[in-house]
């Protein structure tokens, strides 16, 4: 489970041990590509049966058509993504080989020496200079900086842009760089994992370089791989991890591929497919065998032989098997993959979809499953970065009881503060002081004298800007050493421990020590529950706790600030129990956050932060557009209960109270979670009948017993919800839901934009990253990134809505013309004795399934059934994609009547025109084969809605181009079919029959589409003619009677008018714990109306006070 | 049908956009293509259009049936069935041993002339029941052995009439089932030349049947199929194979036997002598000798004249009751009122 790394250690075994540091992304090898491509390309079902049936075919005895017909598009299709495979496996070796050429300073033997990155072994000491890429995972040992800290930009591992600080052991602190190269040493670290935040191990050097004592080492001792070195003019450190060892190398993989629910509905219709086949083959072939014992026997031409071999039996259903193996369209797969990327890269191209403020176009890094957009049916999201732009304003503080900036909306320009601020008010020095050096903000002067800050999270950056400009400047950190200015004074603290925040204990502190006095103060900031339980005995906290339920009423995120003084001694007795703890290998997070607990109590609160993030550009808009389209939201967040429903209001998330209604589940115990859950579920089952929207509410606690002891009514309540929010929830839970409406087999779609979405992204169907402030962990890890909440709207009705409804034409397209022509061989089994004969030639079938009829669906990907605004305006009409009414056993059925009408058209026709002394087999052959490629141009030209320049140019060029071939064949002597086609072009019987055969087959269908159309339309159509005769469209758009005004006001969340907000939105809310206990009497509803009463009621005494 | 170009307002949209500040060159370039935003014509099918096409596809084929019917109808045909007629009263009882014994097998028919035939009248005859297209059948054959001498030897597609000890030519079960019943025609004890050159197809002349091939030993085993060849004629001029060799796609076909190139009158007595070969009594195949003018459709053959009144017809009919449904119970299109989301979607 360990690995000991010997520092410099030329001779030790570890080098043979582990790998160098060769990266391979690579799939193949020059030698194992060819068979372990087909060995996957072979594991698929379609694959082995086309395979089966291409060696069936080579049998010459039962084949009917020569060999190539199969194997030509067999291997066609092969080559294909075998080339594919292999470009992008060429492309992975060449940036591989880019990386590991890569000359880096190595020791080697004590000498400094230039080698490629490729050659670097585990425990060698690499030295790096500013702005180059680390080769490997390294642990520092050294930097230029005299503290010992280098900066590094991680952004190619977690997408995070902002500098990182990073810092040697303490070990290694001040070992002079000549003797870098002599160190020696042993590192002690846990098997390479993936996990990029964590390194859990020890470090010890021999002698002569200090003692033997053993030394803790973090993540924060570490560079990793392809984090480039910034602002540090060089470091050094020991590899640990190499090659594809490293944390990136593990943390790559391949995902799953994704199967979308039409692929699952093609595959099940193919199966469907390939039952018949064996039906139609077992009673062919042993109608064959009858034909050939009574009939055959008889006539004599055919000298049929009395003994057979002994499979004779079964030359005649396997010859059936061949002439029917294009019932499953080998063309469908090729089709399928070429549309579906056509749909990615329409996705791509989307001008409308591009975010202008950043420049970042959409992009779909799955290009397998845009049909399963628009069959989404849920959407669960996430909140901050995701609804909101993650873009922090301080906006409000309650220092000790005084709300600041309640009236202007922004306590920066609240004049009160700016006085307290002015006149130095302890308490709000205090505070401004923890806004300012409670974080780990990196400030960076610029040359003009500007103070830039990087800062890890937004909300950290927000507080210190807004310190800074209530004059609090945190303008230097060099080391431990923080500096500030308040107005001319500089401060400067020592920082002597950071107790990082992690989502469990959502809080941060710090240790430092004033430099002024040399007094040791512990500051913390974090939610108010992390913070106000510890306060110290006797303070009020109340102003602070409905300072906090007022805040985030209003949607704010609120931190509360707080600090304490702590003793020399008590420090230092703890510092001893931190080191110990930050130097286990096993459950240091957890450790530490013990100890850490140990430190953070008697808090003396000084204030509540309350800070902004605004609703993105059309959120309500899209969230409503979306809920109308039958989609159903689930917001997660992990943030607060109040919060997380503001925001829910007011982006349409859920209706305000005569229409919507909140169900909370919640509870302090297991009890009361399960009560309160029960009358949820109850209330809900009454309500679904009517028009009411009910959205329930759960914490992350009351979750957990949900999901641990409930789940199968839990699974119900998700089913009756159309809306639910989860706050306070972990990434896990989120993943966890997702896999919960997945097993309800709903299409989920995930979107969000941290590192904490990742896993709920890649457990949905179709995950979603919005490429924001957070990084672009998200959007990696996603199948489509967006740069914008809104543009789900148009990711969903459009590209989704077009690509399902393209695909499903074209896969029951594909399965209509192969059906056809399979089935005129059939009925030309049963005038040609049973015996298996191909009606067609080879070139022709092969033709057929690969040109004539592959090219004019494929520019069904340009086809519209409805305009862009139409969908936008209505969408409803997504229903039909969700539902997938446009390809199910039914539709499909459709198509399968269609395909055996029209076999029999052509059929019938061609032998009765064909007849006497015209009875010739290529002619006959010819007459059925242009037959079927006329039908299935006007097939085509009656199912496609919109025509552009390229439909037309498709089918009907087609239609030429079928001629051109074949005159082209035709001209052929050694071919079959030499001059056929010049003979029949000059018949007029072959004309004649041609517009019979199209008048034949299309006038019914016409005529069926037609009376379906007028009399009975689908919701489609009736928009299709809205749309085209233009008159209507003004009064369709009337009947939606949806008031766009309300939220329009809600949008900007409107803090300077508190009081009309609270009144309308209030009676849904409900926090305090002591309502919550009332939950037991009274019905729901009533909860509710009380809620209201008791919230509204402190509100306004919290105005008062101010 | 009403069509409507709907594309300019989305290039406006387009343009609008591409003033918007852009950041970084990844910004797709702007096009209609990209933005699936072609021009495009949006058919939809109303009753005007669709009642229009219905009319104007009976318009169209009832005048195309009717010229159809005539031609077929113009055309005069002589069938005679004489597979039974030619067997001896006491043979019947058993046909294939007649047939297949060496007596004489001559015959004589008399077919009458019911209508002025002009020439040439083509002279065919019809099997019944008799399978060119079975599978062990069609591919019986050598297409290089046909075409050149060099192809001699490549009879490996022609099990199982393939080799002899040498190679036949032609191989294969076609060549070797050739049709061997013989016609002579005589009016008013008058010979009637009947024209067996040119009767096969000129492009199976010049390119699939060689000038330089010869047949060889044909028709020397055993089983003796059907006709055998001259073998001092090359293929290429061996016309009554060529028209074999042309498999038929159905049971029942008729095959050119020759061209009488003088004109009948009514009530001509045609005199027939026949010699009835060919076997098709072990497998109750029907032979009839058919005379026939034809048309510009070609033979006699009236299906495609009643399909096309049928057809026609039947839009006719069609259009018909789409007016009148139109008429008595009007719908107006893209009506809003069809469109009710707030009902259960299931209940569509």
């Amino acid at each position: 489970m360990k690995r000991f790394v010997y520092i410099n250690d030329d001779e030790s075994p570890t080098q043979e041990l582990y790998c160098d540091n060769r990266i391979s992304n690579r799939k193949y090898t020059l030698l194992n590509f060819l068979p372990k491509n087909l060995w996957e390309q072979f594991s698929r079902f379609m694959n082995q049966y086309f395979l089966l049936i291409a060696c069936l075919q080579l049998w010459s005895l039962i084949t009917p058509v020569n060999p190539a017909s199969t194997w030509g598009p067999l291997i066609f299709i092969f080559a294909v993504s075998a080339t594919k495979e292999a470009w992008d496996d060429y492309n992975r070796y060449l940036s591989d080989k880019k990386a590991n050429e890569k000359e880096v300073w190595v020791v080697r033997k004590g000498i400094k020496k230039h080698i490629q990155a490729q050659d670097i072994h585990v425990g060698n000491i690499v030295w790096l200079r500013e702005n180059d890429e680390v080769p490997c995972d390294l642990v520092l040992i050294g930097t230029s900086d005299p503290q010992g800290l280098c900066y590094v930009e991680t952004a190619a591992l977690d997408g995070e842009t902002d500098l990182k600080t990073r810092v040697i052991p303490s070990a290694c602190m001040g070992i002079d760089s000549e003797l870098l190269h002599k160190i020696k040493g042993v590192v002690e670290c846990p098997n390479p994992d993936k996990d990029i935040r964590r390194f859990d191990a020890n470090l010890r050097l021999f002698p002569p370089f200090i003692d033997n004592d053993v030394c803790p080492l973090t993540i924060k001792n570490t560079i990793l791989q392809s984090c480039y070195l910034r602002n540090t003019e060089w470091v050094c450190g020991v590899a640990v991890y190499t090659g594809n060892e490293t944390k990136l190398g593990m943390s790559r993989g391949v995902p799953e591929p994704k199967l979308t629910a039409m692929d699952a509905m093609i595959d099940k219709l193919t199966g469907a497919i390939f039952v018949f086949q064996i039906v139609v083959v077992i009673v062919l072939g042993i109608a064959g065998n009858v034909w050939k014992d009574t009939e055959a026997r008889k006539k004599w031409y055919v000298l049929y032989p009395n003994e057979g071999p002994w499979y004779e039996l079964l030359v005649i259903p396997l010859r059936f098997e061949l002439l029917c193996s294009i019932m499953i369209p080998i063309s469908i797969k090729v089709s399928l993959d070429l549309v579906k990327s056509l749909y990615a890269k329409f996705i791509d191209w989307d001008a409308e979809m591009i975010d202008y403020e950043t420049g970042c176009p959409s992009h779909a890094t799955n290009t397998a499953i845009s049909e399963d957009l628009g069959q989404v049916e849920y959407i669960l999201t996430d909140k901050t970065g995701t609804l909101t732009e993650n873009k922090m304003v301080f906006r409000r503080c309650c220092i000790s009881g005084i709300f600041y900036g309640n009236e202007s909306g922004n306590a920066l320009k609240d004049a009160q503060l700016l006085n307290a601020v002015a006149s130095g008010s302890t308490d709000v020095i205090r505070f401004l002081t923890v806004m300012a050096i409670c974080n780990t903000v990196i400030p960076v002067q610029s040359k003009t004298g500007a103070i830039l800050y990087k800062a890890q999270s937004q909300d950290e950056d927000a507080l210190v800007q807004a310190a800074a400009k209530l004059h609090m400047v945190l303008f230097n950190r060099s080391g431990n050493i923080l500096e500030t200015r308040y107005n001319a004074s500089v401060f400067h603290y020592e920082v002597l421990e950071t107790l990082e925040f992690t989502s469990d204990r959502k809080r941060m502190s710090v240790v430092v020590r004033d430099c002024q006095n040399g007094k040791i103060i512990l500051l913390s900031k974090g939610a108010d529950e992390a913070i106000l339980p510890y306060a110290a005995a006797g303070q009020q906290t109340r102003t602070f706790s409905e300072a906090v339920e007022q805040y985030a009423q209003l949607g704010l995120r609120t931190l509360c600030l707080a600090w304490r003084e702590l003793k020399e001694d008590e420090y230092h007795e703890w510092y001893l129990m931190f080191r110990e703890a930050s130097s286990t290998l096993v459950d240091r997070e957890w450790r530490i956050a013990e100890v850490c607990q140990r430190l953070e109590h008697d808090l003396e609160v000084l204030g509540v932060t309350a800070i902004e993030d605004r609703l993105q550009d059309g959120v309500p808009e899209t969230i409503e557009t979306l809920r109308k389209a039958g989609i159903n939201f689930w917001m997660l967040t992990g943030d607060k209960q109040n919060t997380a429903i503001q925001i829910a209001l007011s982006c349409n998330f859920i209706s305000p109270e005569p229409k919507g209604q909140l169900l909370l589940i919640d509870g302090k115990t297991e009890d009361e979670v399960s009560r309160s859950f029960e009358r949820v579920l109850l209330t809900m089952r009454i309500t679904t009948s009517e028009p009411k929207d009910v959205a329930f509410v759960v914490d992350g606690w009351a979750l957990e017993i949900l999901l641990k002891h409930y789940r199968k009514a839990f699974t119900e309540l998700a089913i009756l919800s159309r809306t639910a929010i989860c706050c306070r929830v972990t990434p896990s839970q989120k993943a966890q839901l997702v896999e919960l409406l997945k097993s309800c087999d709903y299409r989920t779609l995930a979107i969000g934009d941290g590192g904490n979405d990742v896993r709920m992204i890649q457990q949905a169907a179709i995950g979603v990253g919005i490429s924001g402030r957070e990084g672009l962990q998200a959007a990696r890890a996603a199948d489509y990134s967006i740069g914008k909440f809104r543009f789900l709207k148009r990711l969903i009705l459009v590209h989704g809505r077009y690509s399902y409804n393209r695909t499903a034409f074209l896969s029951q397209y594909s399965f209509y013309k192969s059906l056809l022509i399979c089935f005129i061989q059939i009925f030309f089994s049963f005038i040609s004795g049973v015996s298996g004969t191909s009606l067609f030639n080879s070139v022709s079938l092969m033709a057929y399934n690969v040109f004539y009829t592959s090219i004019p669906v494929l520019v069904s990907v340009l086809d519209k059934d409805l305009s862009e605004e139409m969908v936008m305006q209505h969408p409803q009409i997504l229903f039909y994609c969700q539902a997938g009414r446009l390809l199910n056993p039914s539709t499909f059925a459709g198509w399968f009547g269609r395909s055996l009408f029209h076999a029999i058209v052509v059929f019938i026709i061609s032998i009765n025109a064909y007849a006497y002394e015209k009875s010739e087999m290529e002619e006959v052959a010819m007459m059925a084969l242009s037959g079927c490629i006329w039908l299935q141009a006007f097939v085509v030209t009656l199912e496609t809605n919109s025509f552009t320049i390229l439909q037309h140019l498709a089918i009907w060029g087609n239609l030429i181009a079928f001629y051109v071939i074949n005159w082209i064949v035709s001209s052929i002597p050694s071919s079959g079919m030499y001059t056929i086609m010049f003979r029949l072009c000059r018949q007029p019987t072959y004309w004649i029959t041609v517009f019979l055969i199209v008048a034949a087959g299309m006038g019914p269908i016409l005529a069926l589409k037609y009376f379906r159309y007028t009399y009975r339309p689908s919701k489609i159509n009736t928009l299709q003619q809205a749309e085209r005769l233009g008159g209507p469209i003004l009064s369709l758009g009337n009947i939606e009677p949806q008031p766009r005004s309300l939220e329009k006001e809600v949008s900007p969340l409107s803090i300077t008018q508190p009081k009309n907000r609270s009144l309308v939105y209030e009676p849904l809310l409900s926090d305090s714990p002591n309502t919550r206990r009332s939950l037991g009497s009274g019905t729901p509803f009533d909860f509710f109306q009380s809620q209201s009463r008791s919230s509204s009621s402190s509100y306004s005494r919290n105005c008062k006070d101010n | 049908m009403s069509n409507n170009a709907a594309s300019s307002s989305a290039g406006a949209n387009g343009s609008a956009h591409s003033a918007a500040p852009r950041g970084n060159s990844k910004r797709p370039k702007y096009s209609k293509f990209t933005q699936q935003e072609l021009p495009a014509c949006k058919p939809i099918l109303t009753p005007r259009w669709v009642i229009s096409a219905f009319m104007l596809v009976s318009i169209i084929f009832i005048p195309i049936g009717v010229v159809s019917l005539f031609a077929s109808r113009d055309v005069v045909e002589i069938v005679d069935r004489y597979d039974t007629e030619c067997i001896p009263e006491q043979n019947r009882t058993d046909k294939v041993g007649y047939i297949r014994s060496s007596a004489n097998t001559t015959c004589n028919r008399t077919l009458k002339v019911t209508k002025h035939m002009k020439q040439p009248i083509y002279v065919y005859y019809q099997l019944d029941n008799f399978y060119q297209n079975h599978r062990r059948y069609v591919k019986s054959r050598s297409d290089e052995q046909l075409r050149s001498p060099s192809g001699e030897n490549e009879t490996s597609t022609c099990k199982p009439e393939d080799t002899n000890g040498a190679a036949i030519v032609p191989c294969g079960l076609i060549a070797w089932s050739l049709f061997n019943d013989t016609y002579s025609f005589s009016r008013n004890n008058e010979q009637l030349h009947v024209n067996k050159k040119g009767i096969s197809w000129k492009s199976d002349r010049d390119h699939k049947f060689g000038k330089d091939v010869f047949p060889k030993n044909f028709q020397n085993g055993s089983l003796i199929g059907g006709a055998s060849l001259n073998a001092s004629i090359p293929l290429s001029e061996q016309e009554d194979l060529i028209v074999w060799m042309r498999t038929a796609a159905l049971p029942t076909f008729r095959k050119l036997y020759g061209k009488i190139q003088k004109d009948l009158q009514p009530d001509d007595e045609i005199h027939v002598i026949l010699q009835n070969n060919y076997n098709t009594y072990s497998f109750n195949g029907k032979k009839k000798l058919v005379l026939s003018t034809t048309s510009w459709l070609g033979g006699k053959n009236d299906f495609l004249g009643i399909a096309y009144l049928t057809v026609g017809g039947l839009c006719f009919f069609l259009a018909m009751c789409f007016t009148v449904v139109y008429l008595v119970k009007p719908r107006r299109l893209g009506d809003p009122s069809y469109l009710s989301w707030n009902r259960t979607p299931g209940g569509h």
